[in-house]
């Protein structure tokens, strides 16, 4: 392991004397300053922008992505030494020694994202104008995703921990507004709050990893910290690694605070299409690759990554293959490709490529998926339930092209993404070496299996077979600015894999950032012939379960295991347990401790409102004296404790 | 002070005030006194817009001459870090400056609260003595009388406020805790509505703080049988030396602690705040928030820094524990409100709970983040209270949350303004909360109170979901048939708000300015 530790130190260390930035790149402040601006005009414009509103909300992420593109050719033309670039916006924090400036790096890592975020979610933006166009609060939509867009950008470009940390909550808040889009739904204002939940334990982890880097290094800036990790001790960088670890955990929806992801189904389709391919789910990756630094120190957080990475890659597949609803079924499938780029990134430097390269892939052919999915959905009255759809292969020809592509690209089929992109991590899992390499792996083999046949049925229920859906519907062809994205999704879908991967090419690109694997595999090992005989089967027997026997409209009764993939393998349960159960304890507690908490308040003031003073009379005394008393005891209490560290 | 006096000279001399470096304090104790003055002679129609005129002309001249003052290099010559004045009674030196500053500041923001006037919105009742619900109270409503008084009454307790952090021996602080908080006291009771509850926040405060102030005299005993002197510095002195029973120090440093606690609201002392914040008239609700809270940090850290200075870690973990119970306490508690008031009022003791890191930090960092949390805190609780008397039902403030359902929908710019002081409290970047949190934080981490810290995020992270619960009810809800209505703010109550925006936002975006000043004003800690 020291070997490829070492190996991945130098390029970092390359990476670390970063360049000011110019020409083109020197005004990447308006990749933030688009989609801001078109946050501030929609929702401060208020109604006077209805009209119009929706034009500039696609406007800015595509302006944002022609930049994206300038700067990123502009990289292009610099030696690969050359190409991590910094920019100062202003000093965010100048205080003696402590420097915090709000500044944005531009390195082919962040240029990836970038690329990601405004060319996926440009798409997203366009589609999102047919699907939400009869939505009387589009122009606040539009808003929403203009903001969510800053604020990831501000993440995957912030040059110090401070400031992703500022895009990392910014997103946390921008999705919170969007899931509980819907508010007229309880269930959608319930899920936004769950989602706030799981993300705030995971922030707080994120916050702890910041203030313990500041307390250890004494910056909270990449260069800072990745210059003095090596010289901490063990300990202290796998505790921030394990922090860290903590908030991907919370923003990626990995074990164990990943129950929020399926509940923010309840969003319009187009925020799951950004929250799950382009953005948010994307982040905590990001920042475990980010901090590769770190986590090369550290092979207990790397394992520690690996670990959460396969076990959520498992759950989500289990939970994908167990859903009716079209969405959360998608939704474990993110869970599940997310589980794999997090085992990839818990591999060190052999697997950070290929982490990001699952990603952009997964980029497109999950927002095919749900662009997709939307459409149906939009055409089938908002139904969801893939008992009720079957046949709509005829109805919707072009749209079923189109998920037929990113199905193919998911599953793995060669020569399409997923064969590129995911038999090299499971090649680099089992490559690990030992008892935890071999598990990891096969987690990955399974997990590829499962994939298969989650899509398959997916695929199966919803294009094939006879229509279940009511008289009533009538679904056709989506209209054209919600089928073209959809298109070129797909397109990109089919080919992501094979350009990345092909001659090494994101390889080469990313390397100085981030590391290259110590040794390269070929494209087709037997690792990728055994995943894909797996795939085959696993559709195969989708196929004999869904496609040759007649889909029951009703659920059927199921086995245990599938009652409990239904139910999202407890993980509520365990949520409520661990989490919940708990603070509802402390709180209490702590209420009962403080004398009268809300009773006490509403007795007060009904008794205020009904005039019965005497009662009052009694109440107050009683709150006096029990104050007095407790200032009483505490007084002794310090006192005490004054002269008991006298002693 | 006759001890000192007789310690360095026989002969009495005359005592020799340094008029100039006391002007902010003169200027606004004479403006109280004018402000008396108005009350007995002018006419009655006029009462109101010279008292307004009088007290926000008097606290803008007091910042200014601060200003002023803090611009003097005299008082900072040879690398001082200020002058004792007054025969050593006061400090004058940068961080009490700032405090100061920024002490008036909130005040002229809470007397905008103060003096918005309108019918439906004023926060007094017009005839204080008269009995709830009897037929003299309703002849004073159909008469349109109000309270004045409430001007002056102002006035001495910010002038109190001025002093407390300022005083140099425990005699002039104590005399400064007592001219602060007498005045509101009486304030306190003087709510338009519900006015059982108000008189009735008003007798809690006043009892609790009658006990608060004997512990604290009680401490200042000790400490003079300790030290033979109240001075500052000669307790300092004393410390050091370390010959006189030390058994009377640490006593006394735990009674003093206990009095400056209980103003500070930090737990077990904290008893009193949600009582009082919700029974009293909002606009005071505001003062006290912002303007006691920063003057009571103030007194604080200055004898905590100064006469206590040397003990540090003989102090330390009593104040880590009262800090660890202070912010865990305020927040969980926090999530049970269902007033909007006391959820403020448990929030601002959890607030109090982080300052409180920053001042266990015991450096020039700790110093500087305090002011700066101080600072940017102070303007988002104005604010907040602000917002609050602006959303009315029939019976005048719509407290209980249920009310505040919906509100996105009818009000989307008062609920958004509201939710972002909120998400300030909360402390997500962007905001000025967080950077005040990770200044203080910051520096306690410096001062190797990296548990605390580990405490204060944990909090933190409880502390937004009551926050986040009353956003959902905002914007998430159905507004009820015949809930609460936002009432169009007069220029007062607009200015107000704006102003707590504006510095929420800008704190939050550009803090580099305040935390240059902060750090600058810490740099060489208080004049002992």
């Amino acid at each position: 392991m020291t070997g490829s530790v070492h190996a991945a130190l130098v390029p970092h260390a390359a990476a670390l004397a970063s360049l000011h930035a110019t020409g083109i790149q020197a005004a990447a402040g308006l990749l933030l300053a688009f989609p801001l601006a078109g946050a501030v005009i929609l929702l401060l414009g208020g109604k006077r922008t209805n009209s119009w509103g929706h034009l500039v909300g696609v406007a800015m992420p595509v302006l944002a992505f022609a930049y994206g593109v300038a700067a990123f050719v502009q990289m292009l033309g610099y030696p690969a030494a050359q190409r991590s670039r910094e920019l100062t916006l202003y000093q965010f924090i100048d205080v003696g020694r402590f420097q915090v400036p709000f500044g944005l790096r531009l390195d082919p890592l962040s240029i990836c994202f970038v690329l990601l975020i405004t060319g996926v979610g440009s798409l997203i933006h366009i589609f999102a104008v047919g699907y939400m166009s009869h939505d009387p609060d589009r122009r606040r939509f539009f808003g929403y995703m203009n903001l969510f867009v800053a604020a990831m950008l501000l993440l995957v470009l912030a040059d110090n921990y401070l400031l992703l940390y500022t895009g990392w909550e910014g997103v946390g808040l921008a999705s919170y507004l969007l899931i509980g889009f819907w508010q007229y739904k309880d269930s959608a204002a319930v899920a936004a709050k769950k989602a706030f939940v799981a993300n705030r334990v995971g922030d707080a982890g994120l916050s702890l990893a910041i203030m313990l880097m500041f307390f250890q290094f004494g910056s909270v800036t990449f260069t800072g910290v990745f210059g003095a990790a090596p010289k901490a001790s063990n300990g202290v960088v796998t505790a921030i690694g394990l922090l860290l670890l903590l908030g991907a955990c919370g923003k990626s929806a990995q074990l164990p605070l990943q129950s929020w992801l399926l509940d923010a189904m309840e969003g319009p389709t187009p925020v799951s299409a950004l929250i799950h391919a382009a953005t948010m789910v994307t982040a905590g990756v990001y920042l475990i690759v980010r901090s590769g630094p770190i986590f090369n120190l550290t092979p207990d957080a790397r394992l520690a990554v690996a670990i959460v990475g396969a076990a959520t890659l498992l759950f989500g597949g289990i939970i994908g293959c167990a859903k009716d609803d079209i969405k959360k079924s998608l939704a474990g499938s993110t869970m599940s490709q997310i589980g794999y780029m997090t085992l990839a990134a818990g591999l060190g430097p052999a697997g950070y490529i290929f982490a990001i390269a699952q990603l952009l892939a997964h980029g497109f052919f999950k927002a095919t998926l749900f662009l997709t999915a939307g459409s149906v959905k939009h055409e089938m009255n908002d139904e969801v339930d893939m008992r009720r759809f079957g046949g709509l292969r005829v109805a919707m020809p072009i749209t079923f092209g189109a998920f037929f592509c990113a199905y193919l690209a998911i599953i793995g089929i060669p020569p399409f993404s997923a064969f590129f992109t995911k038999d090299p991590i499971i090649e680099a899992a089992f490559s690990r070496g030992g008892v935890s390499g071999a598990l990891l792996g096969t987690a990955a083999l399974i997990g590829a299996g499962i994939t298969s046949l989650y899509m398959t049925r997916m695929l199966l229920m919803t294009f094939t077979g006879r229509r279940r859906w009511d008289e009533g519907q009538h679904p056709h062809e989506a209209p054209p600015v919600m089928i073209w994205p959809a298109i070129l999704l797909a397109a990109g879908s089919l080919a992501a894999g094979a350009i990345f991967i092909i001659g090494s090419r994101l390889q080469d690109f990313l390397g100085p950032v981030i590391g290259v694997p110590p040794v390269s595999h070929g494209i087709f090992t037997v690792y990728g012939w055994a995943g894909l005989a797996l795939v085959i089967a696993a559709a195969g027997l989708a196929f004999v379960l869904y496609g040759r026997r007649e889909v029951p409209v009703a659920a059927p009764a199921a086995n245990p295991f599938t009652v409990a993939a239904r139910k999202d393998l407890y993980g509520d349960a365990i949520n409520e347990g661990l989490l919940m159960r708990p603070g509802q304890w402390l709180t209490r507690l702590s209420v009962y401790f403080d004398n009268r908490g809300v009773d006490g308040l509403v007795n007060t003031v009904a008794a205020a409102f009904g005039g019965s003073s005497g009662r009052m009379r009694k109440v107050q005394t009683g709150f006096v004296r029990s104050y007095a008393l407790s200032m009483l005891v505490g007084a002794v209490l310090l006192v005490g404790t004054f002269l008991l560290v006298r002693l | 002070m006759s001890v000192t006096v007789a310690a360095t000279a026989s002969t009495i001399a005359a005592p020799h005030f340094e008029w100039s470096l006391l002007s902010p304090m003169l200027l606004v104790f004479g403006a109280a006194l004018a402000g008396v003055l108005i009350e007995a002679f002018a006419p009655r129609d006029l009462r109101r817009p010279m008292h307004v005129a009088l007290t926000l002309g008097s606290l803008a001249g007091a910042f200014v001459l601060t200003v002023v003052l803090a611009a003097k290099s005299s008082i900072f010559a040879a690398g001082k870090p200020g002058v004792v004045a007054a025969i050593g009674t006061v400090g004058v030196d940068r961080p009490t400056l700032f405090i100061q500053a920024t002490i008036l500041i909130l005040a002229f923001v809470s007397v905008l609260l103060i003096a918005e006037s309108s019918h439906e919105v004023s926060s007094f009742t017009p005839q204080a003595a008269a009995v709830p619900g009897s037929a003299e109270e309703r002849e004073g409503l159909l008469a349109g009388l109000s309270h004045t008084e409430v001007y002056p009454l102002t006035l001495f307790a910010v002038g109190g406020m001025l002093l407390f952090p300022a005083a140099n021996d425990l005699l002039t602080m104590f005399i400064a805790l007592e001219v602060l908080s007498l005045p509101l006291y009486l304030l306190c009771g003087l709510a338009r509505r519900r006015r059982l509850l108000s008189q009735e926040a008003a007798m809690k405060y006043f009892l609790l703080g009658a006990f608060s102030s004997a512990i604290f005299l009680f401490g200042i005993a000790m400490l003079y049988g300790y030290a033979g002197s109240v001075r500052l510095s000669a307790i300092a002195t004393a410390a050091q030396s370390g010959l006189a029973s030390s058994t009377l120090l640490y006593a006394g440093i735990a009674l003093l602690g206990v009095g400056l606690l209980f103003k500070v609201g930090a737990v077990p002392f904290q008893a009193w705040k949600p009582d009082v914040y919700q029974g009293s008239p909002t606009p005071i609700t505001a003062l006290m928030a912002s303007c006691t809270l920063v003057s009571a940090f103030g007194a604080l850290l200055r004898v905590f820094y100064v006469a206590f200075g040397q003990l540090t870690w003989d102090w330390r973990p009593a104040m880590w524990a009262v800090a660890i119970v202070t912010m865990m306490v305020g927040s969980i508690i926090a999530i049970t409100q269902t007033d909007v008031k006391r959820l403020l009022a448990y929030s601002s003791i959890a607030q109090a709970g982080y300052i409180l890191t920053g001042v266990i930090a015991a450096n020039a960092a700790g110093l500087s983040g305090s002011l700066f949390y101080l600072a940017a805190y102070g303007f988002a609780t104005i604010g907040a209270f602000a917002i609050v008397t602006l959303v009315r039902d029939r019976a005048g403030e719509a407290a209980h949350m249920s009310g505040w359902a919906g509100l996105g929908k009818r009000s989307p710019l008062v609920a958004g303004v509201f939710a972002l002081f909120l998400i300030a409290f909360a402390g997500i970047p962007l905001t000025s909360g967080f950077n005040g949190k990770f200044a203080v934080f910051r520096a306690a981490i410096q001062g190797g109170a990296l548990p605390l810290v580990i405490i204060g995020v944990i909090s933190s992270a409880i502390l937004a979901f009551p926050y986040v619960r009353v956003i959902v009810l905002m914007f998430f809800s159905e507004p009820a048939a015949e809930g609460p209505v936002v009432v169009r703010p007069s220029a007062y109550t607009g200015l107000a708000v704006a102003i707590g925006a504006a510095a929420t936002v800008v704190l939050g975006i550009i803090p580099e300015p305040l935390l240059s000043l902060a750090s600058h004003a810490a740099s060489q800690l208080f004049v002992r």
